[in-house]
């Protein structure tokens, strides 16, 4: 068990040309990707995004993850207003071969996890040395 | 521990917190022209906190991604609330990392609240990592209709 206090990290803004039609931030969330030997996992913190209001779209090798936070109605006056509301999007090139057909997506408390398969003929091989 | 201070709610407005609002507020627009940041982090500490009031209640959210219910400790005391938790690193076994951005720890934030609470009645409900917090304010502590008496 790690004994590190949290840190407070700035919700990070995506810098992109092209402007989202909504007028919401649209942020990246922080991830984490592992890889072994049989698939490839994506972990993305996107609090605020339910299950449906999230799009998982695999083209050709690019991963995309859009999700909508629900926009929280400010009930009264703002006091204090320390992090905003606002779209999550993210976007990977995977250079393994994916089994498409196996993909799966869960969404727990705010943080959704893709596992990815690796299709058969990506899986590594363990060659044997003839003497 | 950190202790956020609200300004004064009740009467006129001191000029030295006033002005230090004015540059919170100056720093929380040049930091959204500049693209650099979401909003303002005042306190700097985990977690990030929304806090809004109506006549009768304080609202307070905070996002708090893969942290479950039972992870989170809340307490009121007096007009002092505590947030502690923890965030369990989900560490995969007998795979490599490739990125690692999310972080895993301890946290614990304090804050004065700008009212008396009633600790009773406090609500906490927690949806999609978002933790939303219903405090109702004491009843002395609401606002009062005066009405005026014409001759």
């Amino acid at each position: 068990m790690e004994d590190k206090d949290l840190q407070l990290q700035e919700k990070k803004e995506l810098q992109t040309k092209a402007e989202s039609t909504r007028d919401v931030p649209v942020f990246v969330p922080a991830v984490d990707i592992y890889e072994s030997e049989s698939a490839l996992t994506v972990v993305a913190d996107m609090p605020g995004v339910s299950a449906d209001s999230l799009d998982i779209d695999l083209d050709n090798d690019q991963l995309t993850i859009r999700g909508t936070a629900a926009t929280q109605e400010s009930e009264g006056t703002v006091l204090l207003q320390e992090y905003s509301v606002g779209d999550y999007y993210r976007q990977f090139t995977l250079s393994d071969a994916i089994d498409r057909s196996k993909i799966e997506a869960t969404m727990k408390d705010g943080v959704l996890k893709v596992v990815l398969p690796k299709a058969e003929a990506a899986k590594p091989r363990k060659i044997t040395v003839r003497t | 521990m950190a202790v956020i201070r609200y300004r004064n709610p009740f009467g006129f407005p001191n000029p030295f917190q006033e002005l230090a609002r004015v540059q919170r507020e100056m720093d929380r627009l040049f930091s959204q022209i500049m693209g650099r940041g979401s909003g303002v982090t005042a306190s700097g500490v985990f977690p990030a906190l929304n806090v809004s009031e109506d006549a009768d209640r304080i609202t307070v959210t905070a996002e708090l991604p893969g942290i479950g219910a039972e992870d989170i400790e809340i307490s009121v005391v007096g007009k002092t609330l505590t947030l502690r938790g923890e965030r369990k690193p989900d560490v995969a076994e007998n795979a490599s990392y490739h990125r690692r951005e999310r972080m895993a720890g301890k946290f614990q934030k304090a804050m004065t609240l700008p009212y008396e609470v009633n600790a009773e009645g406090v609500e906490a409900e927690c949806k999609n990592g978002v933790l939303k917090l219903v405090l109702p304010k004491a009843e002395h502590a609401k606002p009062r209709k005066i009405s005026i008496k014409a001759d």
